[in-house]
């Protein structure tokens, strides 16, 4: 039997959120939260999951649980890890380039404008009437590209060009049961 | 009533970057519309210097959700540079790879991002319109969608023992053998990934039933269409050449080798999107709008390989009456019949006895300056073009990506539905969900396409006729 009136109110008011946000990366990493395959349904029972790509929301609201993936490449990624910040209790960086640039960060070994013209106007497909992206609506990139620890402080590291699905699914279970992971936890403890 | 601009961002359930701008006429009606691709990772640049060799293990990092056809197609160019060919076990297995990462690719789009819309509604609540909300509402459809991507992604999982971004294709073939147990296993995935599939396309078809008039006049402007085929033009993903069909269905170029694609094919930067204009070359930019991917790929080829396929396959041709299908909402029919057709491939490359030989790779070393490499990923066709010096060292890299190809009619496919649904500045949060359904039925990846960070997000934006914003929608 479900529970009714203030018991379900209870859980209800008590059911954990998270949040999961895809900066600067391939997605790879959230390709890889996807593999955890049916367990998705499990963290499904436990929590909501407020905002992701898989999901429709709006403004981040205060969650639980805040993974990211990506580095921080642009003026929005900058704001939107310090909102993130601010509205999470547990902040988590998902993957290498979270954690520390990965391949997103390769380009910092050039000057940004070589690199954009190099594509935008000098790759061999290109006709001659193009021109660089510039338009107000577009974000600002960064000179450099930065991980998610030089801005804010990251409570949780899951390492991997992709994380391993287990990985990823160990470390939000244990947070969603008041627990605190410990790295590569994974390997030791089997679920179901 | 003043004329505005909307711009919605970020665009959710897509995977990448963009924002979509509406601009309305002083009479509030819909005067144009672009997207805006907000994303830029610069791969061409930073490849420069390193080995060729490297390629194959780099560009799967473009993109996390077709990484297989980065990587296929990266080993392609390298062996043109070293002119050599796999092995045969070594191509039946890449093959293999690449069929499997179709499967999951459009289960993602199919059952993960789009069927919460048919299955749930444009208009049902926006905190529930996703994956999760349809395992509440419909918990065996949802899993059953879960398990197929699932599928795809096993495949590369039990070759390689990796799911994203494996590291066993290899110039001159694979560096990973199948095992007798691993072929028995994934064998015995097929019957259930048939009825899966086959049930996707009854809940297509029951939704495209009930809804004949937003689909037929969803998005469905004309245009050119590029896809790969066989020497007979029979459909195909993982290798043969190059076919351009015109919008009545004619064959302007057949059989035309992928090196050549420099001849053909022609991009435009913008300055409001990260995203190119890719064009046909010979009729310019204002003419030459083609698209690829699922829906360009049927329409280019004159038959399936497999029997359930082509049974769907002449369904979906009686559609467009002896032309192409334009209607963009039949994108996900066509990614149902790939799907199908993908899965029975993958059954009779399984059987073929040498895919689990142990001859897996030929050894090449540098011979000329310049390898193009080309394969069809999910969302349509994918090239890279590399140049090197005689130290192998890259000197140039270009990258034409399947959702840049689409990136003018996705365009005009926003307009199309603009056009359509908003009339004067107030937006409604399921109209703006039908603009967003017009970009998700080309399922673009962003990632991919800009080569490019991360997620989409999406603003909308009105702006009136003296260009100031009145109205703006956003979502983070």
């Amino acid at each position: 039997m479900s529970p009714t009136g203030d018991i379900a109110k209870t859980i209800k008011m008590n059911r954990k959120k998270i949040a999961t946000v895809w900066l600067g990366g391939c997605s790879g990493c959230h390709m890889s939260l996807l593999d955890m395959d049916e367990r998705i349904l499990d963290v499904a029972a436990l929590a909501d999951i407020v905002k992701s790509p898989i999901v429709d929301g709006k403004e981040m609201p205060e969650v639980d649980v805040a993974i990211v993936e990506g580095a921080i490449t642009s003026d929005e990624h900058y704001h939107e890890i310090l909102h993130i910040r601010k509205q999470a209790s547990i902040l988590i960086a998902l993957g290498d380039c979270a954690i520390h640039n990965n391949v997103t960060g390769l380009r910092n070994f050039f000057n940004l404008q070589e690199v954009l013209d190099t594509s935008y106007l000098h790759a061999p497909s290109n006709d001659a009437e193009g021109v660089s992206p510039s338009d107000p609506l577009l974000l600002k990139l960064n000179e450099k590209v930065i991980p998610l620890s030089e801005v804010v402080d990251v409570d949780f590291f899951i390492n991997g060009c992709p994380p391993d699905a287990d990985y990823i699914f160990y470390v939000i279970f244990e947070y969603l049961n008041d627990r605190i992971p410990v790295p590569g936890g994974h390997k030791k403890i089997q679920y179901g | 009533m003043d004329n505005k601009k909307i711009i919605i961002s970020p665009v959710t359930r897509i995977e990448g970057h963009a924002k979509i701008s509406i601009d309305l006429d002083e009479f509030g009606y819909v005067a144009d519309a672009h997207f805006h691709v907000d994303e830029f990772r610069g791969f061409e640049k930073f490849c420069e210097g390193r080995l060729y060799t490297e390629m194959p293990v780099i560009t799967p990092r473009i993109c996390g959700i077709c990484p297989v056809s980065h990587t296929i197609t990266s080993v392609k160019a390298c062996e043109m540079i070293q002119g050599i060919k796999p092995t045969y076990t070594g191509d039946l297995l890449r093959r293999l790879m690449l069929l499997g990462q179709n499967v999951s690719s459009h289960a993602l789009s199919f059952f993960h991002l789009s069927a919460p819309d048919m299955l749930l509604g444009f208009d049902y609540d926006p905190a529930k319109r996703n994956i999760l909300g349809l395992a509440a509402a419909n918990p065996d459809i949802a899993k059953r969608g879960i398990r197929l991507r699932k599928f795809g992604q096993e495949i590369s999982e039990r070759i390689t023992g990796e799911k994203i971004h494996s590291s066993g294709i290899v110039h001159g073939g694979m560096a990973h053998a199948l095992t007798k147990e691993n072929k028995k296993y994934l064998l015995g995935w097929i019957h259930e990934a048939t009825e899966t599939t086959l049930m996707a396309l009854d809940i297509l078809k029951i939704f495209i039933q009930s809804n004949q008039e937003m689909v037929n006049s969803f998005a469905t402007t004309p245009t050119m269409y590029l896809g790969t085929v066989g020497p007979n033009g029979e459909h195909e993903l993982y290798d043969g050449k190059l076919r351009f069909v015109d919008e009545d269905g004619t064959i302007l170029q057949d059989q035309l080798s992928p090196k050549k694609y420099l001849d053909y094919i022609a991009e435009r930067s913008v300055g409001y999107s990260y995203l190119k204009y890719p064009y046909y070359k010979p009729l310019g930019i204002e003419k030459g709008i083609y698209r690829v991917g699922p829906l360009a790929r049927l329409n280019v080829a004159t038959k399936m390989k497999t029997t359930k396929a082509q049974h769907e396959f002449d369904i979906f041709r009686r559609l467009g009456k002896g032309k192409p299908v334009h209607g963009t909402f039949y994108f996900h029919f066509a990614r149902l019949i790939e799907t199908l057709a993908s899965i029975e491939e993958i059954a009779h490359v399984l059987h073929d006895d040498e895919i689990t030989s142990h001859h897996l790779k030929h050894n090449g070393y540098w011979n000329y300056p310049e390898g193009i490499g080309c394969a069809e990923a999910p969302r349509g066709t994918l090239f890279h073009h590399y140049k090197t010096d005689k130290g192998g060292k890259l000197t140039h890299v270009n990258l034409l990506i399947a959702t840049g190809q689409n990136n003018p009619s996705m365009n005009r496919s926003v307009l199309d539905v603009a056009r359509q649904y908003i009339k004067g500045p107030d937006i409604k949060e399921g109209m703006l969900n039908r603009v967003e359904s017009a970009i998700r039925c080309y399922d673009p990846c962003l990632s991919c396409s800009t080569h490019a960070l991360g997620k989409m997000p999406m603003i909308m934006e009105v702006k009136n006729h003296k260009g100031e914003v009145v109205n703006r929608l956003e979502r983070v």
